[in-house]
């Protein structure tokens, strides 16, 4: 009755360390790869070897010099006292340039220049890492699926601290650093123009993050419980179906009446996951450009009553 | 009919938990079993009420219909059917629709000799929800402290429960469910997009392995998680995400009662600050 359910690697084998897929061309793997037995329990228990690259060492410098100009400031605002600094840390907060700036290119620093500079460093960082798994994938022959999902996050990010405030023709308008800070953000966000429950881009989003949840403890869940037939060998599924995606199948089949493929499982996956940042972004894009009061949106369109 | 080509085989007897081969056949495609029947009783059940309530309610609109639990004042006590009471049996007939599905999965997984992980997780689903709909109510002494069945209902329920607490993104436990949110995406995209970039490469490209899988992830972030681990990390994220979910609203009113922004003064009070 009771068996194995696969939660954890009982018995870990140990070769050689992995070095990679040879590519063409000449590149540079760094770091001598080590094994943490712990993490061999749950995964892989290789850690390493790593192609930084010259993409890769920048992405880092500038998100490095981002981090530093957030830290540096916060640390400023307490006036240069640690403790302080560790105690008031989930309040403190660089705050993008006030209103009277505009879309000013050069506020002075106190005022919302620090917060330009570290958007912009940030930025960067982020596009040159997009650059490094589009590059990745295309060296080791691998189609370029991960590096589009990346980018529907950088469209999210973008925006927030970026496009709709070019829009909005305000600085003012964007995102500040800081935990609690961009939490009272996207509260007084929300406030500001109706209640964003109404937004309907905001109900897509919202259904696509819920969805993605479940399709992932679906995926996964189903993935581990064929793992006694080897399912977890996703790829060796889709090209040479076993009786792992037969079982599988089925069971959602049988469940549901509907199942997906191997391969169509990650389709459904890439298609929620990218949709979620995707339709969020329009969300807030439409937000105090083209739509001010979503509450009398929602009146106007009949889903909402006046009250 | 609805069979799959490889399906015969496995359209095998047995592996119930109740009613040996009374209900162990199929419709079309899906599976019967008793919890099929149960699972099917509860939910015409269910969703006749709700219909019933639409009828007797203010509109038949799709998006205002709005199936409310009682008023406070009637405590936990059984409620008139057009005072709540139809939202206490369509929340009755829910659990026993939800609860009967659970089993029903864990039949089919029987049957199909593979692990019992699919019902497990749709468990913690089944728990958020008890969690909102009867534990939270319960402990605060009212069926109306439950959340309305209807589209924008409910939506205005989350924000009015959220404005409550004056602001929910304070709520500690609400962050983690939050980020774990997220974080069960972002996975998610990861792992749907490496497979499809390995079985789709493009340009007539051949197919390619695990190998390239792990090679792609150490290369980009100096460590891959692995074909089965990216599996038990996903359904790890999925499953915290719904657990801190149910503890994020279940601590709001029973734990603590004013604003959340005010609950994170004991970090600022502590007494090692000096």
């Amino acid at each position: 009755m009771a068996a194995y359910q696969n939660i954890f690697t009982q018995v870990q084998v140990r070769g050689p360390a992995e070095m990679g897929v040879a590519v063409a061309g000449d590149i540079r793997r760094d770091g001598k790869p080590w094994f943490f037995r712990l993490l061999g329990t749950f995964g892989n228990a290789q850690i390493g070897p790593i192609h930084l690259g010259m993409t890769g060492i920048a992405s880092l410098l500038f998100g490095f010099i981002a981090f530093e100009i957030i830290g540096l400031n916060m640390l400023a605002s307490v006036k240069w006292n640690v403790v302080e600094f560790i105690r008031q840390l989930p309040w403190l907060s660089l705050q993008p340039p006030p209103p009277e700036y505009g879309i000013q290119l050069f506020p002075p620093l106190a005022q919302g220049g620090w917060w330009l500079m570290a958007g912009f460093f940030l930025t960067v960082s982020l596009l040159l890492w997009w650059a490094r798994t589009y590059a990745r994938a295309k060296a080791l022959g691998l189609g370029t699926h991960v590096a589009w999902g990346f980018a529907s996050a950088i469209w999210l990010y973008l925006v927030l601290g970026f496009i709709r405030p070019l829009l909005m023709g305000s600085w003012s308008e964007a995102v500040p650093f800081g935990i609690f800070p961009h939490l009272d953000w996207v509260g007084a966000f929300s406030i500001r123009y109706g209640n964003l429950f109404y937004n309907p881009f905001h109900c897509f989003s919202i259904a696509f993050l819920y969805g993605s949840t479940l399709l992932f403890a679906m995926h996964g869940a189903t993935i581990l419980a064929v793992s006694r037939y080897g399912g977890d060998r996703e790829l060796e599924q889709i090209t040479d179906r076993g009786t792992a995606s037969e079982r599988a199948a089925l069971f959602w089949r049988w469940t549901m009446g509907f199942n997906a493929s191997m391969e169509s499982i990650h389709r459904w996956a890439w298609w929620f996951a990218v949709l979620t940042p995707l339709s969020g972004g329009i969300g807030i894009l439409i937000t105090g450009t083209v739509v001010d009061d979503w509450h009398s949106w929602a009146v106007a369109h009949h889903y909402a009553f006046t009250e | 009919m609805a069979l799959l080509s490889f399906e015969r085989k496995y359209r095998v007897r047995g592996g119930t938990l109740i009613g040996g081969d009374l209900f162990d056949f199929w419709v079309g495609p899906f599976y019967v079993g008793f919890f099929g029947v149960t699972a099917v009783f509860f939910a015409t059940l269910g969703t006749a009420l709700i219909v019933y309530g639409a009828a007797i309610g203010p509109t038949w609109d799709i998006w205002r219909i709005s199936i409310d639990p009682p008023d406070v004042s009637y405590g936990l006590r059984v409620a008139p059917i057009n005072e709540g009471g139809l939202w206490q049996m369509v929340t009755a007939c829910a659990l026993g629709s939800f609860i009967s599905w659970a089993l029903r999965e864990v039949e089919i997984a029987r049957k199909l000799g593979i692990g019992l992980h699919v019902p497990f997780a749709f468990g913690m689903a089944i728990f958020a929800y008890f969690t909102l709909e009867v534990i939270r109510p319960i402990l605060m002494g009212a069926w109306g402290n439950a959340f309305p069945y209807g589209i924008f209902s409910h939506l205005e329920w989350v924000s009015n429960t959220g404005y409550k607490y004056v602001n929910f993104h304070y709520n500690p436990a609400h962050m983690v469910a939050v980020s774990l949110f997220f974080t069960t995406t972002f996975a998610l995209s990861l792992h749907g997009s490496l497979i499809l970039s390995a079985a789709n490469p493009g340009g007539g490209g051949e197919v390619k392995t695990p190998e390239h899988e792990d090679t792609f992830f150490r290369d980009v972030m100096g460590y891959s998680v692995g074909t089965l681990g990216i599996h038990r990390l996903g359904l790890f994220l999925a499953l915290a995400a719904g657990f801190f979910s149910a503890v994020c609203i279940v601590i709001s009113g029973p734990v603590w009662s004013q604003g959340w922004p005010e609950w994170w003064n004991w970090w600022r009070n502590l007494p090692i600050w000096g």
